[in-house]
């Protein structure tokens, strides 16, 4: 079963599969790929700039939201993120890794109902926060995760 | 009044944390009657014996503790932060005994050869026997770092280590460098020799894609009126800290989350008492036991402290015991828990010293050592050179057996500068003694030996010390890996640990002059992580550089000027 999975993951992958794994969360049926594409966010090269161009003119910081990722990544070329937000009628989620050429790795909607969990992987240069952006009910909730980036070796 | 042990426990801690010099438990007093081994009454209904990261020493020898063990923020002048006369002010133990000896570097010399060598398999297995007479049942754990650190293991792919476990009569284990054999490696000894007799367990090793477990988190062991859960923790950061091809396709981590589910589903199962088997090394295992609630103890190993008793930490659910076993086959841990009721009511824990000339070699063990090390035997026997001084290398900045090991590469390399790896592992020498090919390979027998050289500016040599350094003394133990600062030869400079990534480093010179950031420096190292790195192994330029000179001189030691950290009680009088 296992070798299964791994073989289907390799022709899927072969065939140009979707980069992005949302585990558990619903992607809104079309609007996902239909949603325009919030290019000045992406193209932000300050992770202040990203913020403001996703709309959020404030962020209030919550326990509500979990950024799962390692303290120190194993590689830096695909950092594993993953971040859960209990706040109410979660509309959208997006992960900034602060010191990127820019930070905007990843924004999500989240449809109506939908578990708000997303998973994905992050290109990482150097250690930085990892800060996740979360939409509820039109305002803009945030909480923040350092992830090291390190040479390695030495053990 | 009626203390339990662990109230007793909580006591001993305040008083010494308030720094009271404190007559020190049982097996103190037991070594200084002399009956060092003797258990007395039982303290419990459950024993469990612990060593880790023995490295491969199968030999007795000999294990210099560090003078040199900084803490910086919470962990200052806590244990295991600890070295020479501070740790034995805060254990109490009496200077100039054995037990002093065991635990420190104080005298080191003159020490070692009163009390003679330490650890070995044939020893070990005689007291492990004693152990078991005394408490029968008892079981064995090995916290892992046992197929790594000799040439018999890695010309051997570890096969010595894992026959000698057998027969030593490890059952449960976890582990670190038996990475660096390679995944495969792993497996197929995991599934063939230590089927239906050595469990390895690892809750934080997950397959990278689907995030399968490779190996079973815990195993659940009966003992007369007592059900004890035993939760393995392989060494979070092997990906990193050694090369990650070894292990492509798993993924490692603390995984603290996912740790009390395990807790929680092993006391759903019936577990009266839950241990904690774990390579994290001593300062991750005191903030994971901070965080994580359900565990009675947790038995650890990886930054090789020789702790005698345990620190216990407070969490939601009330407090876990955190231990360390030190390294090198240097002692062996004896865990003796009350579990009544439901629950643990009294630990009593002793950390043994194995002193070769104080057990007999167990025969069977000798046998088999013997038969593992018969193909190898001369060349392992030959003489390179002669030792005027002590060589060790424990410590947070440089060890004489690594400046050796610098000089060696800034001889032979054409370099300026030369880089040789923080690790912890590998044995000390006494002066006057002969440095074999043994020798060498004890202090580099890694899957991964070669010498690389390479063009690095001034910028990208502070970038990488700062990086390296920050490893070590990052405030937040979950950031750290466990290893020593780099070794460094050539250039000098200045090291504050208590400051933040970027500025610990300073004063960078080279032959008293200023490295420049834009100027290109030629740099020797080893062990590089890199996937498809190649170049001569180590132990072939050590070698060669040992038949030239005949003669070692005491190496003097090529360690920064450290700063901020004046009256750190893990930071011995450089003498």
């Amino acid at each position: 079963m296992k070798d299964l999975r791994r073989n289907f993951l390799k022709l899927a992958g072969g065939a140009g599969a979707m980069a992005v794994t949302v585990a558990a969360g619903l992607l809104k049926p079309g609007s996902a790929w239909a949603a325009p594409w919030n290019k000045t966010a992406f193209e932000s090269k300050a992770s202040a700039d990203a913020i403001k161009n996703l709309g959020a003119a404030e962020l209030v910081e919550s326990k509500d939201i979990t950024i799962t990722a390692p303290d120190i990544a194993e590689n830096g070329a695909i950092v594993p993120v993953a971040v859960t937000s209990k706040i109410p009628n979660t509309q959208n989620i997006s992960i900034i890794a602060e010191k990127n050429p820019f930070p905007l790795a990843a924004s999500f909607d989240i449809s109506a109902g939908g578990d708000a969990y997303v998973s994905t992987r992050v290109k990482m240069g150097q250690t930085s926060d990892v800060r996740a952006v979360v939409k509820a009910g039109g305002k803009f909730y945030t909480a923040v995760k350092e992830v090291k980036v390190t040479v390695g070796g030495c053990g | 009044m009626n203390l339990s042990r662990r109230e007793f426990l909580q006591i001993l801690a305040i008083a010494a944390a308030q720094g009271m010099p404190l007559a020190s438990g049982r097996a103190m007093a037991a070594a200084r009657s002399g009956n060092l081994y003797e258990l007395g009454k039982p303290q419990g209904n459950v024993t469990l014996m612990h060593f880790t990261d023995c490295h491969a020493q199968l030999l007795p020898g000999y294990f210099r503790e560090p003078d040199v063990n900084i803490g910086v923020g919470d962990a200052r002048g806590r244990p295991p932060h600890l070295v020479g006369d501070a740790l034995l002010r805060h254990f109490g133990i009496r200077p100039g005994t054995r037990e002093a000896h065991a635990y420190t570097h104080l005298d080191y010399v003159a020490a070692a050869r009163t009390f003679g060598k330490i650890g070995g398999f044939a020893h070990l297995a005689t007291l492990v026997r004693q152990i078991r007479a005394q408490r029968p049942g008892a079981l064995l754990l090995d916290g892992g770092d046992n197929w790594q650190g000799s040439a018999t293991a890695l010309w051997s792919q570890g096969q010595d280590m894992i026959d000698a476990s057998k027969l030593l009569g490890v059952d449960i284990m976890t582990g670190h460098w038996e990475f660096t054999y390679g995944a495969k490696r792993v497996q197929e000894v995991v599934s063939k020799d230590f089927k239906g007799q050595i469990e390895f367990l690892a809750q934080n090793i997950r397959t990278a894609d689907f995030d399968d477990p490779v190996f079973p988190s815990y195993t659940l062991r009966e003992f007369s009126g007592a059900r004890v859960a035993v939760i393995g923790q392989a060494f979070p950061y092997t990906p990193i800290a050694n090369p990650r091809h070894f292990v492509a396709d798993w993924t490692f981590g603390i995984q603290e989350e996912r740790l009390q589910r395990v807790i929680e589903e092993v006391r759903n199962k019936g577990a009266h008492a839950v241990v904690l088997l774990s390579h994290n090394g001593m300062d991750t295992d005191l903030k994971l036991a901070s965080r994580v609630s359900g565990l009675d103890v947790i038995l650890g190993g990886h930054t090789h402290d020789a702790i005698p008793r345990p620190v216990p930490v407070k969490n939601r659910g009330g407090q876990t015991l955190v231990t360390n076993a030190g390294s090198n086959g240097k002692f062996l841990g004896v865990l003796e828990l009350d579990v009544r009721g439901g629950g643990v009511k009294s630990v009593n824990y002793r950390l043994l010293p194995v002193f070769a000339n104080l057990l007999d070699a167990d025969t069977g063990m000798a046998e088999l050592i013997k038969k593992h090390r018969a193909p190898y035997e001369t060349r392992l026997g030959e003489t390179l050179a002669v030792s005027e001084g002590l060589l060790f290398r424990r410590g947070n900045f440089n060890g004489s057996f690594d400046q050796l090991i610098l000089d060696a590469l800034l001889a032979t390399q054409d370099a300026e500068i030369a880089f040789s790896p923080g690790f912890r592992w590998g044995t000390s020498i006494l002066p006057g003694a002969p440095i074999t090919t043994e020798d060498v390979m004890n202090m580099t027998a890694i899957t991964y030996p070669f010498v690389t050289t390479s063009n690095i500016t001034g910028e990208n040599l502070k970038n990488l010390l700062e990086d390296i350094c920050d490893n070590l003394f990052n405030p937040d133990p979950y950031y750290q890996q466990g290893g020593d600062m780099v070794r460094v030869g050539g250039l000098q400079y200045a090291c504050d640990p208590t400051q933040k990534i970027g500025s610990r480093i300073s004063d960078m010179r080279l032959k008293g002059k200023n490295i420049e950031a834009t100027v290109t420096y030629k740099l020797a190292s080893w062990a590089p992580v890199a996937e498809g790195a190649s170049g001569e192994p180590v132990w072939d330029v050590v070698t060669r550089y040992l038949r030239d000179r005949k003669v070692i001189k005491p190496p003097v030691l090529n360690r920064p000027r450290v700063t901020g950290v004046a009256g750190n009680p893990g930071l011995a009088a450089i003498r």
